[in-house]
């Protein structure tokens, strides 16, 4: 059976994808047809306000980072278009030439209120972006020569035949198209898969090359950008602005509107924002309790629907899964992703010592895993096999002793760079993203070996075309040689543990791994399973990977290990084939049993 | 001159103290940071305000309604914001659950009382000739608090309580502690300093709605700098910063004050994220 002729619904994932464009337009362009004057307005305001909110969607729905003092980076473009078309710190400027300005101002204040993201967490991020937000406010109304200060100047009026309330409406609405497509187009491609797997899952994030501070970098500015055009369509919505205008709770409504949308989702916070803007339009007596409103929203999403109203619409993933499901890998595949020249490597650990405080959990640990063989590590609980593997995947920096691949040294890497050298881990818990589905998570795999830059993503051009078809095709392989193609839309925590566990080989694979650690992949199995556990395993091997298996299952490692490594108590006691080791004297003691 | 500076600074330092010490007293309990403290402080002012301005309460009167008041509602945070997202610490909803609970108190007062300024009575019936109430007040109360909290944990049983389930929550419940009771009492105490800090500084920050969001931040500002949990932290970056902001407003202006502030914050932040006496956290996998 080829994989063309696997129930890959790519039709419904177009319709999906595209959704959220297909509404904005359908009801964006109709309007006028059914709305009035007043209408027009209130529909602009929702555009304006949307395209702040599809970047912000990127920070907050998909980073997962609780960014809410955004309002400053409309200001930020409010400010910037308003001052250079009315002339006051240049000659006066095209407003077009304005917008694009205010954009750039955007992107970089997006990146200085971003950047601490990078360092700290929640809370404490929150508090920078409300801090931002309050200094942006204060210079706004001291800089006076520039702002007007308290009494505002008027914002930029747009050239025919956008001068109209229409005429800027559909202006508004346009680009608040394209921001959508540009959202979706980041959303669907592997930055956004990876920005949900940072949110998560950010230890299998770095072990796949995830690179953090890389990825919110870019999206920072985009976000910004996106804001600060935003921005300046706001000072031509409202004509005249000061700053008053910039109240914190617009930034509530926009941090509110995508978590009333449901993270990870594009449609639903597109529904969020245009509720949110239209509510205390249409119900006059709900204006001044709009914020009082917005918080018992908030309350009540967080405590009731996590998921907001994207979960609501997930009909796909209501339907009951099948109950007897049996995981049958196919091993044969395997060629298939990884390419069928087999070269060997070698990894060499050389005095491995790693202390927390006064313990010394691997206590100059030697081991060489050679391409193509299935080393063993085993021992008691607490014998350092987990911290000898997070040293190999840079989770941990050793105090003493060196990790070697193919002569370079690598102890000292980052742990995303380890997917450089093409070293692929699973963990002893699984580290999944939920929400996401199996197949997007088996995708997150391949993402070191994508060529496209972020902008080419952005545009959806050919490169990143080509990137995405060819993780795609290699994902579904992937799950087909594990066995679990006929779940690979269903949102991955609908699983069993034992298929997650598949999962993540499935995603490890798709990294073409030289090296592949696995920490107890039995754990949890049948003995059936663990039969074609043990056959996927030898298959990997014979493609010429290096095979780290840490598990307890005896009877396993005696099976496909070419060498054991027994750990006790952090130091090697024992290493060699596993006929010997088996019958180690002190090895038996410690460890197996009589 | 410099004495203004100086009493001005160091009063808005010990609110500044007060609000970092109620961050603290949420945080040790139940490791929630809490967007409530600072809003907490606004309503002392405006509660204070309301009991003796405008229903015309004797001074002590309105003090303790606005203590009980306090307690009430650090009860009621605990309920709905805290309780709820405990068991998924991880996910930090507690961000997301005290953001709406501070907001919707917020607009509550917006809409109840003023979004303007209001000037807060005189508590103390007598004038000090040098030093005025206004000053000296928050003063006292931080220095009451500080001494309270540290009489607390030194030397009574349920002081004791509090310490150990700051220190290992798991443990703690381990050894029979009533966690949840000890979480609640916890609450309603850090509600208590809250709006005592409030009232103590109506005098000179006036009973105002734009106190919430400023004392939210600059009450947060030496616990993060400090270390989170570290009371000493709070008092001696709160005592700072007050005498900072103060220095750097005669001098420079207000905007400058802000975006100093604003600045020394992150770049200390960036380079010790878990503040200047704090400890590092172990890695997780």
């Amino acid at each position: 059976m080829s994989i063309e002729s696997l129930p890959a619904s790519k039709s419904h994932s177009w319709l999906e994808k595209w959704l959220p464009i297909i509404v904005l337009a359908v009801v964006g362009g109709s309007l006028p047809l059914w709305g009035d004057e007043f209408f027009g307005t209130v529909g602009t305001r929702i555009c304006v306000y949307w395209m702040l909110c599809a970047g912000l969607n990127l920070v907050v729905g998909y980073a997962g980072q609780i960014a809410i003092g955004w309002v400053s980076l409309l200001t930020v473009g409010a400010y910037t278009a308003s001052a250079l078309v009315a002339g006051r710190i240049t000659p006066e400027i095209h407003p077009y030439l304005a917008l694009i300005v205010a954009a750039i101002f955007g992107a970089v204040s997006g990146l200085i209120v971003g950047l601490p993201a990078l360092r700290l967490r929640t809370f404490y991020f929150a508090m920078t972006t409300l801090g931002f937000s309050t200094i942006v406010t204060q210079i706004a109304l001291a800089w006076r020569s520039a702002t007007g200060g308290g009494v505002g100047i008027p914002g930029p009026l747009l050239p025919e035949p956008f001068d109209t309330p229409w005429g800027l409406y559909f202006f508004c609405l346009a680009i608040a198209i394209i921001c959508t497509w540009i959202t979706c187009n980041i959303a669907s491609s592997r930055y956004g898969r990876s920005l949900i797997a940072v949110r998560d899952a950010e230890v299998a994030a770095e072990a796949v090359g995830i690179y953090k501070p890389g990825l919110l970098v870019n999206v920072f500015l985009l976000s910004g950008a996106l804001a600060g055009i935003a921005g300046g369509l706001f000072a031509s919505l409202q004509s005249y602005i000061t700053p008053e205008a910039f109240s914190f709770d617009l930034s509530v409504l926009f941090f509110i509107a995508i978590l009333i949308g449901g993270r990870g989702s594009i449609l639903g916070p597109l529904i969020g924002t245009a509720v949110l803007t239209v509510l205390p339009d249409f119900a006059a007596p709900l204006v001044q309790w709009s914020t009082f409103v917005y918080a018992v929203l908030l309350l009540a999403i967080v405590l009731l629907v996590p998921g907001g109203i994207a979960d609501l619409l997930d009909f796909k993933n209501r339907r009951p899964l099948d109950q007897h499901r049996e995981i049958r890998p196919r091993p044969e595949l395997l060629p298939e992703i990884m390419g069928t020249e087999p070269s060997k490597s070698l990894m060499t650990l050389k005095g491995i010592v790693l202390a927390f405080g006064g313990v010394r959990a691997v206590d100059g640990v030697d081991i060489e895993i050679r391409g193509g063989e299935v080393h063993g590590l085993i021992g008691p609980n607490g014998s350092g096999k987990t911290t000898t593997l997070n040293a190999i995947s840079g989770y941990y920096a050793p105090q003493e002793g060196e990790v070697i691949v193919d002569g370079t040294n690598i102890t000292r890497l980052g742990a995303h760079q380890r997917a450089n050298f093409r070293i692929a881990r699973t963990f002893q818990t699984p580290r999944i993203v939920g929400e996401e589905s199996v197949l997007e998570n088996v995708m997150i795999g391949g993402t070191n070996d994508g060529q496209g830059t972020f902008v080419e993503a952005m545009l959806a051009l050919p490169r990143h075309r080509r990137d995405e078809a060819r993780l795609h095709r290699d994902a579904m392989t992937a799950l087909a040689l594990v066995g679990l193609e006929r779940l690979a839309d269903v949102r991955a925590d609908r699983l069993q543990h034992s298929e997650l566990r598949f999962v993540e080989i499935a995603r490890a694979v798709m990294l073409r791994p030289r090296f592949l650690l696995l920490d107890e992949p039995a754990a949890g199995l049948s003995v059936d399973e663990i039969r074609r556990l043990g056959a996927l395993i030898s298959a990997i091997k014979a493609q010429g990977t290096g095979v780290l298996l840490v598990e307890h299952h005896a009877d396993l490692i005696f099976e496909i290990c070419d060498r054991v490594t027994v750990l006790n108590l952090g130091k090697v006691l024992a290493s060699g084939e596993p006929e010997e080791v088996r019958t180690h004297r002190e090895v038996v003691n410690a460890y197996l049993g009589a | 001159m410099i004495e203004s500076i100086l009493s001005y600074g160091i009063a808005l330092g010990a609110v500044y103290a007060l609000i970092g010490i109620t961050y603290n007293v949420m945080y040790s309990s139940s490791r929630v940071f809490s967007f409530t403290a600072g809003t907490m402080g606004m309503l002392g002012g405006v509660l204070g305000s309301v009991f003796i301005s405008t229903m015309g309460m004797p001074v002590i009167v309105g003090f303790l309604l606005t203590v009980v008041a306090g307690a009430v509602l650090g009860l009621l945070i605990e309920l709905i914001a805290a309780r709820p997202v405990l068991k998924s610490l991880d996910q930090h909803l507690y961000v997301l659950s005290t953001l709406a609970v501070s907001l919707a108190m917020l607009q509550l007062t917006a809409i109840y009382f003023s979004t303007d300024a209001v000037p807060f009575p005189r508590v103390v019936p007598f004038d000090t000739e040098f030093f005025d109430q206004k000053f000296w007040l928050p003063i006292l109360a931080c220095a009451v608090t500080v001494i309270g909290l540290e009489y607390l944990s030194r030397r009574t049983l349920i002081g004791r309580a509090f310490l150990a389930t700051a220190e290992d929550n798991y443990a703690a419940r381990a050894l029979g502690l009533p966690e949840q009771g000890l979480r609640m009492l916890s609450f309603a105490l850090a509600g208590v300093i809250g709006v005592v800090a409030g009232f103590a500084a109506g005098q000179m920050m006036f009973a105002s709605l734009a106190n919430g969001p400023l004392l939210n931040f600059y009450g947060f500002v030496p616990v993060a700098l400090g270390g989170m949990g570290s009371n000493r932290g709070a008092l001696i970056g709160g005592l700072l910063l007050g005498l900072f902001q103060q220095m750097a407003n005669y001098f420079f202006g207000g905007i400058f004050a802000s975006v100093a502030v604003f600045v020394v914050f992150i770049v200390v932040l960036l380079a010790r994220p878990e503040g200047l006496a704090g400890a590092a956290t172990p890695r997780r996998v």
